[in-house]
């Protein structure tokens, strides 16, 4: 019934879960908007993702070290991400399409070295929740905010870091110089190429975390295609959050609630067709961004290939 | 304490600059040949050439944009090796680009800032900025606050940003590209006086204009620059206007048009308090009511960004007009779509060429038909008559003297002057009513300006009414018989050109009265 939905418990469960599906969102989105701060749109977020989702679970599970499975993950986003740098500042290549051939690389890649090196699907024990002494025992408080795993609070950590960087730093200065007038810092000495390389391979590499979060915080599980669509997402959030982190943190809270929500509704058998409810975050996506994206420019060198001279 | 801590002055870092015999290749061009090139301490030095002559390559080179593929810089007799903007920035020199090097979106400071290595390490220290360029902006009289954002900033303002960045980098020696091209008369006459001070202290400047009068006024030395090779030298006080004009064409210039004596006619295009919006949804035209007679050129001057566009658009139908009337002919032509404003014969010469006036992909032959390629004789039924629209290709291209390899070559390939002469033949040749040119002449050399003008009189002679908007007020006085003036959407005067002096049309393009001042 849908009044099953408003007992304590299940708002707890909903807003806890909420929380902590939110992880993958927030690094993907964070790293995403380092990158298009500094005018390089990438879309192979998801690409990066899935790889680093497969290699976290991989290594975690022939090691069963978590942390070397991370590690592996920010490798690999790393590698991404360099690769990504290379195609689009070097080369020059139109960023919206090498984004999408390197998730579709991601999303094969990983979908072979799935088959190959593990064939079915097993499982890994993840990240353990962490219980903040005395704040976890609030109740409800506690169980929402102050007993999830390690990768959670680090996504939240990584929120006012990601606005001081911008907003407070000489690299923020010039990440935020280079995607609105790559010339102007080009002119004042600052290395266009070296700013973008940064934020690219940043981004790769909270990309493959986002990845990691997934596979051995979260689901602990690896299968074929488990993001299903989440990267895309994040860079969309990027939009909703007009590339400031606290916006984009309240972008995927508002998706992961309304996932959690839509989980929930599944768990308790509320007759809502499952199909619809497993819709809405993607329905939720269209709508904000057609309600939003108008209201703040983005940088104005966004997706434009810099080269000196005129 | 490094010497940064202090504040930068120009004195003792740069006592002679000399570049010689630089040279460089483009494919196919000979952009700079062996061009000698000096600049010494406490003096302007202009550069004059036309479009291509080389003095972009020759500044760019000595600003580290380039490499020259043969040559030396040398600073105070000793070789310097200059491969990035940061080596010269590090040697002294500083570069006011045309088109100003701001992050609009970032404050004074924080573009004053970008690049440079903070006294907090790795976070900004914009408290010691701002407090330098207030200290900066004191010595050489440039008035600016350090917190603004750099859009909410006017031209001027922020060509004042450029030069505190480069007097902040301790630049010795500045380059200023075309920096009068985008001001008023009054911000022009400031800028020299900043100039005068910057020279008092000891700084060389390099001065980059096509206004003669203005290198005459400022400068102490002109050089001349014509297709990559170096004309000569001298000292201003021995030449003339005329001089410099010859010297850069190579030929004889004529400085006045020919306006000759037109009867003006009946009224050809009217606006009646027309309103419209800009693109930043801010009132762009706030009731503006002109009439233009036939055989009469009508100049609009003003500050970029105070209507003009917007009247241009709201003419030709571009951009919806809120209220009040236009009407072409005694025919009203308010918010028509403007193919059936085309089809009434009013012409239009856009104000960026290369994005509203042509497609730079398509052929110089389908260009020049873009406005009537849907009719004969250039199609029937839809087909395209390529006969006939090869024909016109090649007349046009005879008729106006259009510089192209072939009437099958990109637009894009052609240079400034040559893309204006195929939108002035496209837009002429059609026997046009009423036309409205938009900075017609911005960045065409004296040669293809020139030309132009004289096209644009030729059409009023003809008994065409004109509608010339333009920044350069030089223009507006060559070519106009009245001039209105805009300010922020609004028609401030208009005055016939005999009354009309640069000084009172300064003071209406500032929103000033004269009689109120």
């Amino acid at each position: 019934m849908i009044s099953d939905l408003f007992s304590v418990t299940v708002l707890v469960g909903i807003l806890a879960s909420g929380i902590r599906l939110s992880t993958p969102y927030l690094y993907a989105a964070i790293g995403e908007t380092f990158g298009q701060k500094s005018g390089v749109l990438n879309l192979g977020v998801e690409g990066q993702m899935l790889l680093g989702s497969f290699a976290a679970f991989y290594v975690a599970l022939t090691t069963g070290n978590l942390w070397l499975g991370l590690l592996t993950a920010i490798i690999v986003g790393a590698l991404m991400g360099l690769a990504m740098a290379y195609v689009t500042v070097n080369l020059h290549a139109q960023q919206g399409i090498s984004g999408i051939g390197f998730y579709l690389f991601g999303l094969g890649m990983s979908d072979l070295l799935f088959q190959k090196l593990m064939g079915t699907v097993e499982t890994v024990k993840g990240f353990p929740e962490i219980h903040i002494p005395f704040l976890s025992d609030i109740p409800g408080i506690g169980k929402i905010f102050f007993s999830q795993n390690i990768l959670v609070y680090l996504a939240y950590l990584l929120v006012p870091v990601a606005w001081f960087v911008l907003n407070k730093t000489t690299l923020g200065l010039k990440i935020r110089s280079v995607g609105e007038n790559p010339d102007a810092a080009d002119s004042l000495g600052v290395s266009v190429a070296r700013v973008r390389y940064f934020t690219i391979i940043l981004g790769g590499i909270l990309s493959g975390v986002a990845g990691a979060s997934m596979s051995i915080a979260l689901l602990n599980v690896f299968q074929q295609n488990m993001t299903s669509g989440l990267g895309f997402i994040a860079v969309a959030l990027v939009y909703f959050g007009a590339w400031r982190p606290i916006g984009v943190l309240g972008g995927a809270l508002l998706f992961s609630l309304i996932n959690s929500l839509q989980l929930w509704i599944q768990v308790l058998s509320i007759p809502i067709p499952s199909d619809l409810a497993v819709m809405m975050p993607y329905v939720v996506t269209i709508l904000v961004l057609v309600a939003t994206v108008s209201r703040v420019r983005a940088p104005s060198a966004l997706t434009k290939p810099f080269e000196r001279g005129d | 304490m490094s010497e940064t801590d202090n504040l930068p002055s120009g004195r003792s870092r740069i006592h002679s600059l000399e570049m010689r015999g630089i040279t460089k290749r483009f494919p196919g061009v000979l952009a700079s040949d062996h061009v000698n090139f000096d600049v010494k301490a406490g003096e302007v030095h202009a550069l004059l050439g036309e479009n291509g002559a080389g003095k972009s390559t020759l500044m760019k080179i000595l600003y580290g944009l380039y490499h020259p593929d043969e040559g030396e810089i040398l600073i105070n007799g000793k070789p310097v090796r200059i491969s990035s903007p940061t080596d010269s920035i590090n040697l002294g020199i500083g570069m006011i680009h045309q088109h100003f090097m701001l992050v609009p979106t970032l404050t004074v400071a924080e573009n004053v800032a970008l690049g440079l290595p903070s006294s907090r390490g790795l976070l900004t220290d914009l408290d010691v900025v701002s407090k330098r360029i207030v200290d900066l902006a004191d010595i050489y009289g440039l008035r600016l606050d350090p917190s603004a954002y750099v859009w909410q900033l006017s031209v001027g303002q922020q060509q004042r940003i450029e030069i505190i960045k480069a007097l902040y980098r301790g630049a010795a020696l500045l380059i200023l590209d075309e920096p009068t091209a985008v001001l008023t008369p009054q911000e022009v006459d400031e800028l020299f006086v900043i100039m005068r001070q910057m020279t008092k202290d000891g700084h060389g400047l390099v001065f980059i204009s096509h206004k003669l009068h203005e290198v005459v006024e400022i400068c102490n030395r002109v050089s001349v620059l014509r297709d990559g090779k170096m004309i000569g030298t001298r000292p201003t006080s021995e030449t003339t206007k005329q001089d410099l004009a010859n010297w850069m064409v190579g030929r004889e210039v004529g400085f006045a048009p020919d306006r000759g004596n037109v009867q003006r006619g009946e009224i050809r295009l009217k606006l009646e308090d027309v309103k419209c919006g800009s693109d930043r949804g801010t009132p762009g035209l706030r009731g503006v009511s002109l009439d233009i007679h036939a055989g009469e050129i009508l100049g609009i001057a003003g500050v970029s960004g105070n209507g003009q566009r917007e009247l241009a658009e709201a003419v030709t139908g571009l951009r919806k007009v809120i209220s009040g009337k236009v009407t072409l002919e005694g025919g009203e032509i308010t918010n028509l779509q403007p193919a059936e404003i085309t089809e009434r014969l009013l012409s239009y010469i856009p104000e960026e060429r290369m994005k509203d006036g042509m497609i730079k992909d398509f052929t110089v032959a389908e260009n020049l038909i873009l406005r009537e390629h849907h009719k004969p004789p250039y199609s029937n039924y839809g087909f395209l008559n390529l006969k006939n629209i090869s024909a016109n290709a090649d007349m046009l291209i005879k008729k106006f003297r259009v510089k192209t390899p072939s009437q099958e070559t990109m637009a894009k390939n052609l240079s400034g002057g040559n893309i204006q002469k195929i939108v002035l033949a496209r837009e002429i040749s059609r026997t046009p009513r009423v036309i409205i040119a938009a900075q017609p002449t911005r960045g065409l050399d004296i040669g293809a300006t020139e030309y132009v003008r004289e096209q644009l009189l030729e059409q009023r002679k003809l008994g065409t009414a004109i509608i010339l908007i333009s920044e350069d007020l030089d223009e507006i006085f060559a070519l106009s018989d009245r001039i209105a003036v805009l300010y922020e959407g609004s028609v401030m005067d208009i005055v016939p050109r005999a009354s009309a002096t640069p000084q009172k049309l300064g003071m209406l393009m500032a929103g000033v009265h004269p009689e109120n001042a």
